[in-house]
Parts: structure tokens; C-alpha cells; sequence
């Protein structure tokens, strides 16, 4: 790699051939390149007030930037020690100081795990234990391994590389852009291979997963509730770093949720869900019991509540039918004689 | 006692960031402080107070609100060693995106919100670019992709920079930020011969002095000029 006086001396033309992705540092840096011929230090020579006023950095600050730069995506192209094969908890405290009721929680790439607890159990204190891959130094005092080692502290300061993406049902999409320009733009800053192919794939599969089409044209901020969280659950799954996913609870409306989570444990993604919906619940093969800030017990999820659910998705069915009928316009009738056909399977 | 300054555009969260990693620093019974800089009007002095929080507020008025920093944050870090805090923290509004009221080897934070656009981290220059930490709030009611891909361009902008979300709201990531915050071995008994980390916005014309004609022959001092080509 360049050393910093290196790069000062090296053309412009010289740093991007060896580094593609520069040529986005010095379009954001705003530094002004009309001749690519010239190298840093002739080019900051030459600079106007107003654009050294733009740039903001000296010759020197700019070049340890630009290295800085080039060391953190170099890394983050190069990685291959950022696979999560398997998450451990291990136990600390409640509120009032007690221990948690369980020594050690593996839980491994593919694998659903379900959090239930009322408002203020301590969910989110779980998830940021996680989120800062806590070492004892978190209120909880819990300790946090990746592949049954200490975890690299990147995973705590790296702004692109989070462990843990979140989908909840209170997130919107903000930009003015339509799906395609969308899925492109967050396909760039991931430096992906197959861009196209990429961007195609999770377009494909989100709608696979809305209960209402939409066309890749649409712009992201008219998609209905639905829809949105189609997109944003097949762009998670296929196209973001982060290695977990946290659910937040997903609305039963115009989506198809079970085939959402296959697509994210598909993925190799390990899943955590807070959810209070049997139906995605026992999805789960375990789940986290959490009270008073600690985890209460770990419950796997037994035989019989697999039959369970087996119900429910009938019952869940059948409601989603009836909001379909409901929505092209036809009238409803009883509903007793499925209720006894699911009686009839046990 | 420990300084550090924040700064950020206006409603990014920085007063509700703040809060919510004081709470965390006085369980670690440390005393901290807060000194406010806005423009023309603050009540954020009377959030701090209700969070048992000692608080000064300082408005710049007519002034540069930068320029007024400056000239007061000697006097601000006498206050608060007076107040015997242990860490004094200054929060002060990015009105113009020119901002940058950090000083060197003082803590500086910039906040920033995912909701504020993609092309935020490039506009609002050097109070992102010279950071030590970028803390990205608002990020509960932002997708995932729109989360990234903002984390990425703050990078890009200042790579050295720690980049951290935290949820103003539900204090989440308030604690592990707290955590950066104080260092026991720091120690500022004055801030009197320190340096700016960049210059501040600048400007010395007829308008700063008064002046309220419009037209060519009213510009005197340091005016700038649209480029708006022939065509």
C-alpha cells in the first residue's frame, strides 16, 4: 500500500487506477480534480481560498485522511474474519443485581430465536449488549462471544460495519428515490460484485414477499406499509453487512411474514425476533424470556406448541382471506366449518 | 475536569443525545455539566434542570454564534470548574453548516441524523470532517439500507472518526457512547492558548456592520459572488 508521502507525490490518475473507490473519497472531500495528471501536493499548491476553504483539510490531514480511507476499505473488501458462525450470551445480572437464570446461549447462524417480555423488560438492553459485543462492561454485565472468541472492537466503531441490522415497524424510507435507483445506491456503497444481478435478485424476492406488486420504478416513499417492509426485509436478508437481524415485531399486513424469515435464515442470518404474535413466536426454536433487565429463562420450543402453530397458521389464513375478500369488494360469510376442519387434523 | 464539545445542525438530537448519556455518566456518580450556545432562543437549559443537570445557556444574538463560543468558552470552563464537574460538556448549534467550534485536544462530537438526507455528511463540512466521534441519531424510523448507506458517506467524509448510532429517544447506545466520554487521566484547568481545529466562518463586510441597502455600491470588506455564467 502507498505510505502518506507517497500518495502526495503519486498523480491522481496513479491513486485511483490502484484504488478505484478513491475517486468517491475526493467527490465527497469536494476537492476539485480538472487534471488528473497532477499529483496531491501540486494540486493543493494551486487551490483557491475558496476551495481550500471547501476542502477544510491541509495537504498533510487530507493525506492521512485519504489513507485512513483506503486502510478501512482495503479491510473491509478484504474481510473474511466477519463470517458470524455463532453467537454466545453469557449471563449477567437483572435490575436488582441477581444473576440470570442461564449460564451460556449458543445460538447459530440460521436460527430463529424469539424474544417475548412486556415494555421496559429490557429488550433493547439485550440487543445493545449485543450491538456493543459487551465485555462485563455494560450495566447488564454480560459478555458477548462471536465463533467462541472475544469479539474484534470493530464491530463496536466502524460505521459501516454494524453486527446487528434492526427492522422494525416504525421505519420509512426517507429518500426520493425509486426502488431501483434505491437498491443500486445502497448496492454501491457495499462495493458489491454483480451489481445488477444483485439489485434484480432482491427486487424479485421482495416482491415474492408483498401481498401488493409493485414495479421497480415506483418511487420507495409511496410504497404502502407492506411493501416497504418487503423491500426492506429482502435488502436486508441479501445486501446488508450485518451478520444479525433484529425484528421488532412485523404487522400482519400485506406481507407474507413466514416466507420473509426463511429468505433471512436463507441467508445464513441469525434471527432475532420481538415479537408477542404466537404465529411468528413459535417460528423460533427458542425463546428468551426477559424480565426485570435479565433474562429469565430460555424456553425451546416444545412439541406440542409446533402442532400449535400448525393451527394457527390455518386461523391466520383464514383471516387473511377474509381481509382479501374484504378488499375486492365481496361479502364474508362464517367461517365455522374450517374452524372445525382444524379441529378434524389433531 | 474533562471538556468535550458538541456540535450539529439544528433538531439533529444533540440535547436529547446528551441527556440520555448523562443519565448514564451519573450513575457512575460523575458531575457533569452542560453550557449551551444557541442563537436567539433556547428552553433546552430548562430540560437540563429538570435532569438535576447544572446548566448555563449563552445566546449569541446578532453575533456569529461560533465567533460568541469562542470568545466565552475560557469563561464556561472556569464556570464549571467552579461547579467542581467532572466532565463539562458545551453543546452548541451548526446554524450555518460552517460550524465548527472544536478546539484541539478537546473531545469533539458532531451529531448528525439519518433523517436529514444522504447528501448531509458532504454539506456540512468541517464539523464533520474534524470530529473524533459521529454519533448518527434518529436511526429507529430509518431503514436498514438508509442506515448504511448514510454510515458509509460519514466515513467516507472523515474516516478517522469513531461512528456510533444512538437512539435519543430510548437512550439506547447512550450508555456505551457515555462510555468514550470521560477519561480520568484527562485533566483541562484551562482552555487560554489552545488552538481552533479549523477556522470559523468568516466574514468582515458592510453587512456585518449594519448595513441594510442592497446594491453593489453597499458591498464593501470580504464579499463572495454568485457564479451564475453568461447563458
Amino acid at each position: 500500500m502507498f505510505n502518506q508521502t507517497e500518495l502526495k507525490n503519486k498523480k491522481i490518475s496513479e491513486i485511483i487506477a490502484e484504488y478505484p473507490y478513491t475517486e468517491n473519497f475526493f467527490k465527497e472531500q469536494k476537492l476539485v480534480l480538472n487534471d488528473q495528471e497532477k499529483n496531491l501536493k501540486e494540486i493543493f499548491q494551486n487551490l483557491s481560498l475558496e476551495a481550500r476553504e471547501d476542502v477544510v483539510f491541509d495537504l498533510e490531514q487530507f493525506t492521512a485522511s485519504l489513507l485512513s480511507y483506503i486502510e478501512n476499505m482495503q479491510e473491509f473488501l478484504g474481510e473474511t474474519d466477519s463470517v458470524v458462525k455463532t453467537l454466545s450470551i453469557l449471563a449477567g445480572k437483572d435490575k436488582s443485581g441477581y444473576p440470570e437464570n442461564y449460564k451460556q446461549l449458543n445460538i447459530k447462524s440460521g436460527e430463529i430465536i424469539s424474544i417475548v417480555g412486556p415494555t421496559g423488560s429490557g429488550k433493547s438492553r439485550l440487543l445493545a449488549d449485543i450491538e456493543w459485543t459487551a465485555q462485563g462492561d455494560t450495566p447488564t454485565e454480560r459478555k458477548i462471544l462471536i465463533n467462541d472468541q472475544i469479539p474484534d472492537k470493530k464491530w463496536r466503531f466502524t460505521g459501516g460495519k454494524k453486527l446487528v441490522a434492526q427492522l422494525s415497524q416504525n421505519m420509512n424510507f426517507v429518500m426520493d428515490l425509486s426502488v431501483k435507483e434505491f437498491l443500486h445506491l445502497h448496492a454501491e456503497s457495499r462495493l458489491v460484485e454483480q451489481e445488477d444481478a444483485l439489485v434484480d435478485r432482491i427486487f424479485e424476492e421482495a416482491n415474492q414477499l408483498a401481498g401488493e406488486k409493485f414495479a421497480a420504478e415506483a418511487q420507495i416513499t409511496s410504497l404502502s406499509g407492506g411493501q416497504s417492509r418487503a423491500l426492506m426485509i429482502a435488502d436486508t436478508a441479501i445486501l446488508s453487512s450485518s451478520p444479525i437481524i433484529l425484528i421488532d415485531e412485523i404487522e400482519n399486513a400485506g406481507i407474507n411474514r413466514e416466507k420473509a424469515l426463511e429468505l433471512l435464515v436463507g441467508e445464513e442470518k441469525i434471527v432475532l425476533m420481538a415479537t408477542h404474535d404466537p404465529v411468528l413466536a413459535l417460528m423460533g426454536d427458542k425463546r428468551i424470556i426477559i424480565n426485570n433487565g435479565g433474562i429469565a429463562d430460555i424456553i425451546t420450543t416444545t412439541a406440542e406448541e409446533k402442532k400449535l402453530r400448525r393451527e394457527l397458521q390455518i386461523l391466520d389464513k383464514l383471516l387473511g382471506d377474509l381481509r382479501e375478500d374484504l378488499r375486492y369488494g365481496k361479502k364474508l360469510g362464517q367461517i365455522s366449518q374450517q374452524l372445525t376442519a382444524i379441529k378434524l387434523i389433531n | 475536569m474533562n471538556v468535550v464539545t458538541f456540535s450539529g445542525p439544528p433538531s439533529s438530537g444533540k440535547t436529547a443525545v446528551i441527556l440520555k448519556t448523562i443519565a448514564a455518566l451519573q450513575q457512575r456518580k460523575l458531575q457533569v455539566g452542560v453550557v449551551k450556545f444557541d442563537c436567539l432562543y433556547t428552553d433546552d437549559d430548562e430540560l437540563y434542570q429538570k435532569a438535576g443537570v447544572p446548566v448555563k445557556k449563552g445566546l449569541s444574538g446578532s453575533l456569529c454564534p461560533d465567533h460568541y463560543f469562542v470568545s466565552n468558552i475560557e469563561e464556561v470552563v472556569q464556570w464549571g470548574k467552579k461547579q467542581k464537574l467532572d466532565l463539562l460538556i458545551t453543546e452548541s448549534a451548526g446554524l450555518c453548516n460552517r460550524c465548527s467550534p472544536y478546539i484541539k485536544d478537546i473531545k469533539a462530537i458532531c451529531v448528525i441524523d439519518n433523517l436529514s438526507g444522504i447528501n448531509t455528511p458532504k454539506k456540512i463540512g468541517p464539523m464533520l470532517k474534524t470530529a473524533d466521534i459521529v454519533v448518527i441519531t434518529k436511526g429507529d424510523i430509518v431503514s436498514q439500507a438508509e442506515r448504511e448507506v448514510f454510515a458509509s458517506r460519514v466515513s467516507t467524509v472523515n474516516p478517522d472518526a469513531l461512528v456510533m448510532n444512538v437512539n435519543g429517544l430510548t437512550g439506547q447506545g447512550a450508555f456505551e457512547f457515555s462510555t468514550l466520554l470521560y477519561d480520568k487521566a484527562d485533566n483541562i484547568e484551562t482552555v487560554t492558548g489552545k488552538k481552533l481545529r479549523f477556522s470559523m466562518p468568516s466574514a468582515m463586510c458592510s453587512y456585518c456592520l449594519g448595513e441594510t441597502q442592497i446594491g453593489e455600491e453597499h458591498q464593501l470588506g470580504n464579499v463572495r459572488k454568485i457564479e451564475l455564467g453568461d447563458d
